[in-house]
């Protein structure tokens, strides 16, 4: 088919703490607001976004884990209730999530073609995991996209990141082709995390700010380290630096989906757009923007 | 010994047993095992299953299930396809509160959870659904906290055997885990599944050998090694093991018996009982710290100044103090190791007729002997700020727990002689904490202000109680 195109690529974090801040009539719990830094960030990237056009949304999560290769959801619709094992007092969702299957099955292919292991998923009765609904929420509250889901294979932990660095890096490229052998116009999302060494006590009100502040200073150097490679475009310094950020920092990027955005965008030398940084329970959170349709048409 | 567990099983936590058994001959016999153990707890005179699952994390402390009946169909991650499995639990949610309010008074961060749709992980769903089919014996489900080493996780279990032993419960301990974890990367036909390496093989097998010779305490011991040996690294590490020890004192004097032990694409799954009765054999080396309480990083929510000054005095107080005692014994002594020890020839109460009569009370900690709130002076003698609330809130803690031993409780409080060094200053915080705690159970009380105690605390109380 050809001509498919990738207009934008994200790191979305997950943490249910912003949709429960939210309080979108889809989630049971009640908050007073807190963490806005991210959440007027989570708005600047929808207002950067609004007017461009695009078919799907293809994401990887942190919490679909799976340890035996890589699952795509595979059915057109998932509807049902998400609580999140670990916050259930924040996240208790009501989720109505549409599938882009042919891209699904299609990126499925590409990697199984290419000597990864991959498996669609087609059990109507799965749950699906609160990080893609937490970020298919931030990113797009009316849900009027369908999504490519993700699994995150556990390669850094079976191995090592170098090793989950082979395989996201080869599954980006992998994406990347599908993409644009779809026909479709695509956003990618990485949800995760940067640096994410959590507390271990919560406070009596969750939403309660003046708790709120990153876990240590080490920490704070890490993630900002990175974005500050985000933004000037030196995405192969992220990827080079990965597993002594992924080790000191704790980091998110473990799930490998940082590498797999990188390498699904061509490892991109542009700047990346930096919508909002704050901490959730003493974890580091960026909402970027990698602008791809900005830079190519600066380019055209 | 092992007066409320009459039973241990360690189980594996994959779907297969349930979804797909006669798949694989190894899968089969793992199921049978199950079936078995089964049966071997029905026969039993359990009247509460305890589940310790790897494949809960938690985050925040440990959560404990309090869902009287939890419902729903869970999905494996990664073996989707092998089905679906619905469930429907019992769910002791009395014991679990209960065994939440024992977390918290032995410092540990704790909560219930009582959500519907609640995603109960794959291990849990897998044991009960088998072990427990007609949901006949209440269960419990406590997490695997990511972050917990071993101080947190045996305190967690002293936590659970103060609520068996306060409500007289028989109880079958169970952990849901893995033996090796290493499952194999790519997907296999059922018929090619065996252990992912010669190595955890031998791993395995030198845990159920240890196992069956009862030796809980050894394999606790080794957890730490195991686990870089033949375990993937992080979240789901080798805790259980530290967890069954201490549900059973420690011990390597049990009796094992392994009902099957095969490979899971690539994990080792087994099915092994541990009776608790003590054999006689085996020695004890138990070298570790044998803690009581917790006082671990907790508190990083409150890292300001005024939190760290007092963890600081608190940490310096082992030099700030009276030598500390063994309890007395003597007709109707009442001693508890939850307590803090004493400083002078006498035990923590003594029982006369239907009454209690408790040894002044502080606030030390027992096992640390730190100061919540921290000391009233340093070694040098020169004041301290402090916090009386905290103080107090620590001197009634310390009484419920020595009232805990001698069979009574909080609410059976009579009458408070309270001493404070300054009365002035304190008398105020120190009524607020009484209003919300033992004024709500309504004993008499005096308060009287002394020029010093013995060692650098504000406050002590006199009690006496309704045995």
């Amino acid at each position: 088919m050809g001509e498919g195109k990738i207009v934008a690529g994200c790191l979305a974090p997950h943490p249910p703490h912003l949709v429960y801040a939210e309080n979108p009539p889809q989630n049971e719990p009640v908050a007073e607001g807190g963490w806005e830094q991210l959440r007027w960030g989570y708005e600047r990237l929808r207002e950067s976004l609004k007017d461009i056009e695009y078919d799907s949304i293809v994401l990887l999560s942190p919490h679909w884990q799976t340890y035996v290769g890589t699952h795509f959801l595979g059915l057109e619709n998932f509807k049902s209730l998400s609580v999140d094992p670990i916050f259930p007092n924040l996240f208790r969702y009501h989720y109505d999530i549409n599938i882009d299957v042919e891209l699904s099955q299609a990126i499925c292919n590409a990697a199984a073609e290419a000597g990864l292991p991959t498996k669609m998923m087609t059990n109507p009765d799965f749950r699906v995991d609160y990080g893609t609904i937490t970020t298919g929420h931030m990113f797009n509250p009316e849900w009027d996209k369908p999504f490519v889901v993700i699994s995150s294979n556990r390669s850094t932990h079976y191995y090592s990141v170098e090793v989950m660095q082979e395989m996201m890096l080869e599954l980006g490229r992998i994406t990347r082709k599908a993409i644009l052998e779809s026909g479709k116009r695509v956003v990618v999302l990485a949800s995760n995390s940067l640096s994410h060494r959590h507390f271990t006590t919560e406070s009596d009100m969750p939403e309660d700010m003046s708790k709120e502040h990153i876990t240590s200073h080490a920490m704070h150097l890490w993630d900002m380290r990175m974005i500050d490679y985000m933004r000037s475009g030196q995405s192969q310094r992220i990827i080079d630096e990965m597993p002594e950020f992924t080790e000191q920092a704790i980091a998110e990027s473990d799930g490998g989906g940082l590498t797999w955005l990188l390498s699904t965008l061509g490892v991109p030398e542009y700047p990346a757009t930096l919508h909002g940084y704050g901490t959730i329970i003493g974890t580091g959170n960026a909402i970027v923007e990698w602008p791809v349709h900005k830079y190519e048409e600066a380019k055209a | 010994m092992s007066d409320v567990i009459v039973g241990n099983l360690v189980v594996p936590v994959h779907p297969h047993t349930v979804l797909a058994p006669d798949m694989n001959e190894g899968w089969r016999r793992l199921r049978d095992a199950y079936d078995e153990a089964a049966t071997m707890i029905e026969q039993s005179d359990a009247d509460l299953l305890i589940i310790y699952s790897t494949t809960w994390p938690s985050i925040i402390g440990h959560q404990i299930q309090a869902d009287p009946n939890p419902e729903w169909v869970m999905v494996d991650d990664d073996f989707h396809d092998l089905g679906s499995i619905p469930y429907s639990f019992n769910i002791d949610a009395e014991f679990a509160h209960a065994w939440d309010a024992a977390n918290k008074k032995r410092g540990l961060q704790s909560r219930c959870v009582n959500y519907k749709g609640f995603p109960i992980d794959v291990g849990s769903v897998v044991a009960l659904t088998l072990l427990n089919p007609k949901n006949r014996i209440p269960a419990v489900i406590v997490s695997s906290n990511v972050y917990a080493n071993r101080a947190e996780t045996t305190v967690l279990a002293k936590a659970c055997l103060d609520v068996l032993r306060q409500q007289g419960r028989k109880a079958v301990a169970i952990t849901v885990m893995s033996l090796s974890n290493r499952m194999f990367t790519d997907f296999i036909a059922p018929e090619e599944d065996r252990i992912h390496s010669l190595k955890d093989d031998e791993w395995n097998r030198k845990i159920l050998e240890f196992l069956e010779q009862g030796r809980l305490e050894d394999v606790g011991q080794l957890s730490r090694t195991i686990h870089q040996q033949i375990r993937v690294q992080k979240v789901v590490t080798f805790k259980p093991m530290w967890w069954l020890s201490a549900m059973n004192g420690n011990r390597n004097d049990l009796s094992g018996r392994v009902l099957a032990y095969e490979a899971l694409h690539g994990a080792g799954g087994a099915v092994v009982y541990i009776d608790p009765t003590p054999t006689g054999m085996g020695d004890k080396e138990y070298d570790e710290d044998d803690v009581e309480t917790y006082a671990g990083d907790r508190n990083v929510l409150d890292a300001d100044s005024e939190t760290e000054e007092h963890e600081k005095d608190s940490k310096s107080l082992t030099t700030n103090g009276p030598a500390l005692w063994e309890p007395t014994q003597a007709e109707g002594s009442v001693n508890s190791d939850a307590a803090p020890k004493p400083v002078g020839a006498y035990p923590h109460a003594r029982k006369v007729g239907d009454l209690l009569y408790l040894s002044g009370v502080g606030p030390r900690q027992p096992g640390t002997n730190a100061i919540p709130g921290g000391p009233i002076r340093d070694e040098h003698g020169s004041p301290l700020n402090y916090d009386i609330k905290a103080q107090t809130k620590a001197v009634i803690d310390n009484i419920e727990r020595i009232l805990i031993e001698a069979g009574s409780s909080i609410d059976k409080v009579l009458d408070v002689t309270t001493f404070l060094v300054d009365m002035d200053r304190d008398f105020k915080g120190y009524n607020e904490v009484w209003a919300e705690t033992l004024g709500q159970v309504g004993p008499t009380r005096t308060t009287i202000a002394i020029d010093a105690l013995p060692t650098p605390i504000a406050i002590e109380m006199k009690v006496i109680a309704q045995a």
